[in-house]
């Protein structure tokens, strides 16, 4: 049973829900593979430089039954999409925008909880502070592949070493992935990912990297 | 009890495949279904084919034999006219297959039933159908066996009370059902009398149903009720355009009334459409061949909006003359026809009490729609292949997945996982060389010439050693056709740690397909 207090607060939170006027930093659910690095949140913008990330970031809410879109993203991988986690039931893709992806993206973010953008251009501080006021509003978050001017986390993935391939035998079957979350000017957050896991699995818990050190070599990886 | 008229379009599946193909029926014709003659036409018989013959054995007595497959919707859908035409003179009918319907005999028509029947074969033949027999008798099996005896656009008419000696004179043939009769013939049994001289009970341990059924039958019971039906609603919608209108937007605006109709009259029925065909004549075409015409499916069901949206995005790429986008409009559009082709009950489809789609998305995606055209809103849908690309499709946002291949189907030579994380649409040229700079190949068994040592993904990228590979998996696409290709896929992994799948092409060039990113 909660506590008084937590109730309140979590009435005023269903309310403002239901007013429209979503709480910009309300958080969304979030893959659990990246629980420690990444906190998505409502209204706010993130880069990330990998397509396996960009999924990432679109399999939470998915799992939670919200919508998703990509925008200018020709090479979406529906396998790879399902195997994180991401229904594609409520998946809509615009591959190819053209000049108006701006636009598009604008138009999506009514719709989706998490719009995934691959931008064809620069975009302007204008732009895309024109697009976070209605991220806020609508209580969505943007995902971009590539940079996007004050996102919140920048995510990068480095030293990607793949296991269970050798010269001419075996197949990709594992990844450590070094992830490094940057927020601002605090220190970078960074965490070795098996992604995917030996068993295939997309939901490995990471362990937490001092950023100093080094990262251990991978057995049977070249 | 009422007398039962039974008309009967001997060789239906053949005059209908012929109608179907605007050819006269005199040609020898011959529906086939496993490589077996199902039925003929009269001209194919004379020339010696008959049913449950081979083929090949059908072909050698009369080479210029049309062949059609045996498709039974084809014949129910050319039977229907029949019937109108019928229902038109004589309300209830029962459909028995196609070829052949069963109604109550007219008790007050002038002239009596010969006259009747002439009617109705008058009217046939006002259709196209030449060949019309009209049994008349007490009961169904009776009629029927009546209609068989009659001649063409003829009747045969058993009177009141003599069923029972009629049928007794019957060959065991009129049964239709080849085994029942091989049996009976090696019993000894040869007319329909003498079966009916058995006892019942062993008449029906032996024979079955049916059988014990036509045994009744020829003992004077077991008539059977006709199930009449109910003439089907006019579901289908047009609207007429006085004077035609050549501007997609006007059309549509002008459509909103009858796309109204169309879902009202459905609703009435407590129906929904889920497949419709929405049908353009251009001024001055014949109402038979319209200028633009598409099925479109939806993934739920269609109201009076979606219906106008599908003929706005039709007439739009007809006017543009889209390749494959229903047609090609050339003068203005004189008349906009709407057929529900598959309808299922609203029940089935009906939305649950707290809201089953969202009506924001819809809204949100048609103004995208709206700005780049419906085909640029895809949904990603998984299927069976062994390309990675193969192995996904994208579907229009509002159409409904068709020709998808099965994903549970072994796939040899498909990737094993995980799946690449960016699949290319259209594959980038690659360029992988082996030690010394000596192309890497596949030879026919599927071996690798040669180990990649280095190797350039991107078309404008670097040239990266590679780190490690494995492959190939060798697929021969439609190595039965001239369009065929041999290719081989390969997993490399560059120094730098990142994944391709890089695809060998014979004679000698290299794709990227994918990314494992």
């Amino acid at each position: 049973m909660a506590s008084t207090p937590d109730l309140i607060a979590d009435l005023r939170t269903r309310m403002a829900r239901l007013e429209d006027s979503t709480p910009s930093s309300m958080p969304l659910a979030t893959h659990p593979a990246l629980a420690g690095l990444v906190q998505l949140r409502a209204g706010a913008s993130y880069s990330v430089d990998s397509a396996t990330l960009a999924l990432a970031l679109l399999a939470g809410p998915s799992r939670a039954g919200s919508w998703c879109a990509a925008v200018g993203v020709s090479d979406f991988g529906a396998e790879a999409a399902v195997a994180l986690g991401v229904d594609l039931d409520r998946v809509v893709l615009v591959p190819d925008p053209g000049e108006q992806w701006l636009e598009v993206t604008a138009a999506l973010v009514d719709v989706a909880t998490v719009v995934l953008v691959r931008p064809a251009g620069r975009v302007t501080p204008q732009a895309a502070e024109k697009l976070a006021a209605r991220l806020r509003k609508r209580g969505a978050a943007l995902v971009c592949w590539g940079e996007w001017p004050r996102c919140e986390v920048r995510l990068t993935a480095s030293e990607p070493a793949w296991a269970g391939v050798g010269q001419g035998h075996g197949h990709l079957r594992s990844r450590r992935l070094l992830v490094e979350a940057r927020r601002g000017t605090a220190p970078p957050r960074r965490g070795a990912l098996w992604f995917p896991a030996e068993d295939q699995s997309w939901v490995s818990e990471h362990r937490p990297v001092e950023p100093a050190s080094v990262v251990a070599p991978v057995e049977g990886v070249a | 009890m009422a007398r039962v008229m039974v008309v009967w379009c001997p060789d239906w599946p053949v005059i209908a495949a012929l109608a179907d193909e605007g050819l006269p029926t005199h040609l020898p014709a011959a529906v086939f279904h496993a490589n077996i003659v199902q039925a003929g036409n009269a001209a194919a018989r004379t020339l010696g084919v008959r049913r449950g013959m081979r083929r090949r054995d059908a072909q050698s007595r009369c080479p210029e034999l049309k062949v059609y497959p045996a498709t039974p919707e084809r014949d129910a859908r050319t039977f229907e006219t029949v019937l109108t035409a019928v229902e038109e003179q004589h309300p209830g009918v029962a459909p028995l297959r196609p070829g052949l319907a069963a109604l109550r005999a007219p008790r007050r028509a002038r002239g009596g039933e010969p006259a009747a029947a002439a009617l109705l074969a008058e009217r046939l033949v006002e259709l196209g159908v030449w060949d019309s027999r009209v049994g008349v008798a007490d009961e169904l099996f009776t009629a029927e066996q009546a209609a068989r005896l009659a001649h063409e656009q003829d009747c045969h008419i058993v009177a009141p009370g003599e069923s029972v000696p009629f049928l007794r004179e019957l060959p065991v043939e009129a049964i239709d059902d080849a085994d029942a009769i091989s049996l009976l013939k090696r019993l000894g049994l040869r007319t329909l009398g003498e079966l009916a001289d058995l006892p019942a009970a062993a008449v029906r341990d032996r024979f079955g149903p049916k059988i014990s059924w036509v045994h009744r039958v020829v003992g004077g019971a077991g008539a059977v009720p006709l199930t009449t039906r109910t003439p089907p609603p006019e579901l289908a919608r047009h609207v007429d355009f006085e004077p035609p209108l050549d501007n997609a937007e006007t059309i549509s605006f002008s459509v909103r009334q009858t796309a109204d109709a169309v879902v009202a009259g459905l609703a009435a029925q407590q129906l929904v459409c889920t497949e419709v065909r929405i049908e353009a004549f251009c001024e001055g075409s014949s109402y038979d061949d319209p200028s633009s015409a598409r099925d479109w499916l939806h993934p739920r069901w269609f109201t009076a909006a979606d219906l106008v949206d599908r003929l706005h995005w039709q007439l739009q790429g007809a006017m543009r003359n889209v390749k494959g986008r229903g047609g090609d409009i050339r003068s203005p559009i004189s008349r906009i026809l709407f057929t529900p082709v598959t309808v299922v009950p609203d029940a089935v489809h009906a939305d649950g009490l707290w809201g089953g789609t969202d009506e924001r998305v819809q809204r949100g995606i048609a103004r995208v729609q709206g700005m780049l055209g419906h085909e640029a809103v895809v949904v990603p849908v998984l299927q069976g292949g062994r390309a990675p690309a193969d192995r996904q499709a994208l579907v229009p946002w509002g159409e409904r997945p068709t020709g998808l291949r099965p994903a549970s189907h072994p796939w040899p030579g498909s990737i094993p996982p995980p799946a690449p994380a960016r699949v290319f649409a259209s594959p980038w040229p690659a360029e992988v060389a082996g030690a010394g700079g000596r192309p890497v190949a596949v030879d026919a068994r599927g071996a690798v010439l040669g180990e990649p040592t280095r190797f350039r993904p991107e078309p404008r990228g670097d040239w990266l050693p590679v780190a490690a590979w494995a492959g190939p998996w060798p697929v021969e696409e439609l190595w039965w056709e001239s369009g065929g290709r041999r290719v081989a896929r390969f997993q490399v992994v560059g120094v730098d740690g990142r994944a391709w799948l890089l695809t060998w092409e014979a004679p000698g060039s290299w794709w990227t397909e994918a990314a494992y990113d």
